[in-house]
């Protein structure tokens, strides 16, 4: 067993709709998925974004597609045109979910 | 088969792509996605200036400067450029044919009656209470701030439009896949009932509809090697008559077609991905099926949908207050420890001026603005300049504007290494926010209009 930061592992895209931000993360490999599914969980995720998702997080599996989508819930400071942050629309979030460590 | 070109993935995207996807291959339709939600309020404000406005213009231009192919090539267009006034699109569509020397060369579909605005009362009034799809608050506590209204439509009413035999169709406000999934259905004849075949219309919309983000662009995988991004072809899709289709773009273009790429695209800014809801049908994101076909194209097939519900997703567009953003750039050494003191200079002067803020938010940038402190971890005192910038929000224009002369003296008055911006003092801005609700389908009515150019 080695920690990994989910990077090395997989790839994301990350957009808005309202105040809730959704991060899309796909296994680079097919056999990789597996422990994506058993380690990205929604608690997990909900803990990793703590300073900046302050709703629930809410996952959804797409085996087709070797993919999770995650929805962040009050993700986004209002949501695009509200929001004060520079990434209002939570289009780096997919790189900041990649942060995660997880053990492989 | 029939090629369907994606041009224009929001108003502000290239505006040569247009050109390049009329010149650079054969293709059966462009499709042009104009309208982000802020555009409406936008385009619903200049039309109260003007109505001769409150449309995408650079429409009719990419019309004027495309027109030779158009028609010497018959290639249909689409766009939902109409925003808060289609029929005025439409016409300064025939006036761009014309100044072109096309003039009376083909028929112009206007698709309306996705704008409810001057509804709203009589709805309310008549049940139909509008309430926010995420918080439940009925329309009555925003009705008096409320800027646009518009109903996503669905596809049938572009279809419509082709198959009374327009050649360029402009819509107001319709989802963002009716776009492409219209010509499909106007082809091949699918009927309202096809769920399979509307969800693969609906899949392979979606891929398309952001444009150059399913041929390379913003791509994490292997983005170092992307060839010839300044050249990015934009996506062409495929469609079949039983509803399978390839995605791909113009040979010699720049960019890259991959399953990577075209996956990042199918989970952008979705939700539950068995129940993709759109005016047409709810496809189901589970089904897809998906794999390389050769070098720049990606074949799709097995999508499966279920009945469209009864419902048309409403955005309705409100003012909601006002803003400014302001930064000061700091250098090194300690350049992070340097932005943290000026905001704490800033917003003690901020306290003693009493000047209410619903929110006041600061970054900085370089250190770890996109990610927050806890993720982006502790800056390094070596970092070469970080930029503190600090925004703020609430209903008194007053004291946001008050704020907006609060930043630069800092340049003399607060730690040292400081630069800022030669533009002055930030721009005090409205803030417009959504309130996305539902309505019967049985409340709005689409309407086709086919005229000579």
């Amino acid at each position: 067993m080695s920690r990994i930061q989910l990077r090395e592992i997989a790839h994301a895209r990350s957009g808005d709709k309202g105040d809730c931000a959704n991060i899309g993360l796909i296994a680079l490999r097919p056999e990789d998925y597996p422990a994506l599914v058993t380690q990205v969980t929604a608690e997990r995720v909900k803990q990793h974004f703590r300073e900046l998702c302050r709703g629930r997080v809410e996952r959804f599996e797409l085996p087709n597609l070797n993919a999770l989508n995650f929805l962040l819930y009050e993700a986004l400071d209002g949501g695009g045109t509200v929001s004060l942050r520079t990434d209002a629309q939570g289009k780096t979030l997919s790189a900041a979910l990649l942060r995660m460590e997880i053990e492989i | 088969m029939i090629r369907i070109a994606n041009a224009q993935g929001f108003w502000g995207d290239s505006l040569e792509a247009p050109l390049e996807q009329l010149r650079g291959g054969p293709i059966d339709y462009l499709t042009l996605d104009y309208l982000a939600e802020v555009t409406m309020s936008i385009l619903q404000k200049q039309y109260a200036r003007d109505p001769q406005a409150g449309y995408a213009r650079d429409f009719p231009q990419m019309i004027e400067r495309g027109a030779k192919e158009i028609v010497q090539r018959g290639v249909k267009v689409v766009a939902n450029a109409g925003g808060v006034n289609p029929e005025t699109c439409g016409e300064a569509v025939a006036a761009a044919l014309a100044r072109a020397g096309y003039q009376a060369r083909m028929k112009i579909g206007v698709v309306t009656g996705d704008n409810i605005l001057d509804r709203l009362d009589d709805l309310v009034a008549r049940g139909i209470e509008l309430r926010n799809m995420d918080t439940g608050e009925p329309l009555a506590a925003v009705r008096e701030r409320v800027r646009s209204a518009n109903a996503y439509l669905g596809a049938f009413p572009i279809a419509e439009a082709l198959g009374r035999g327009a050649q360029i169709v402009v819509t107001g406000r319709c989802s963002d896949v009716a776009l492409s999934l219209g010509p499909s259905i106007h082809e091949f004849g699918w009927k309202r009932d096809d769920w399979d075949r509307l969800a693969a219309g609906v899949v392979g919309g979606h891929v398309v509809e952001c444009g150059a983000q399913a041929t390379g662009g913003n791509c994490q995988v292997d983005w170092e090697t992307m060839p010839d991004l300044a050249g990015i072809g934009y996506p062409i899709l495929e469609a079949e008559a039983d509803g399978r289709f390839a995605i791909t773009k113009h040979p010699g273009t720049g960019g890259r077609v991959t399953v990577a790429g075209v996956t990042e695209q199918l989970v952008y800014e979705i939700g539950d991905p068995r129940a993709y809801i759109t005016p047409d049908v709810v496809a189901d994101f589970t089904t897809i099926q998906l794999k390389q076909a050769g070098p720049d194209r990606v074949q799709f097939w097995g999508i499966q949908g279920r009945p469209a519900t009864h419902f048309y997703k409403v955005s309705i567009s409100y003012a909601a207050g006002f803003k400014a953003a302001g930064t000061m750039t700091y250098g090194w050494p300690d350049a992070y420890k340097k932005a943290k003191m000026a905001d704490q200079i800033l917003r003690t002067r901020l306290e003693r001026l009493e000047l209410k803020f619903d929110a006041i938010h600061s970054e900085y940038v370089g250190a770890n603005a996109c990610h927050g402190e806890l993720l982006s971890g502790e800056p390094s005192p070596d970092l070469a300049e970080v930029t503190l910038r600090v925004g703020v929000r609430g209903s008194d224009a007053a004291a946001i504007e008050r704020f907006t002369r609060e930043i630069a003296p800092l340049a003399l008055n607060g730690p040292p290494v400081v630069t800022y911006p030669a533009s002055g003092k930030p721009k005090v801005e409205e803030v417009v926010a959504y309130w996305p609700a539902l309505i019967p389908k049985s409340e709005v009515t689409a309407r086709v209009q086919v005229r000579e150019a």
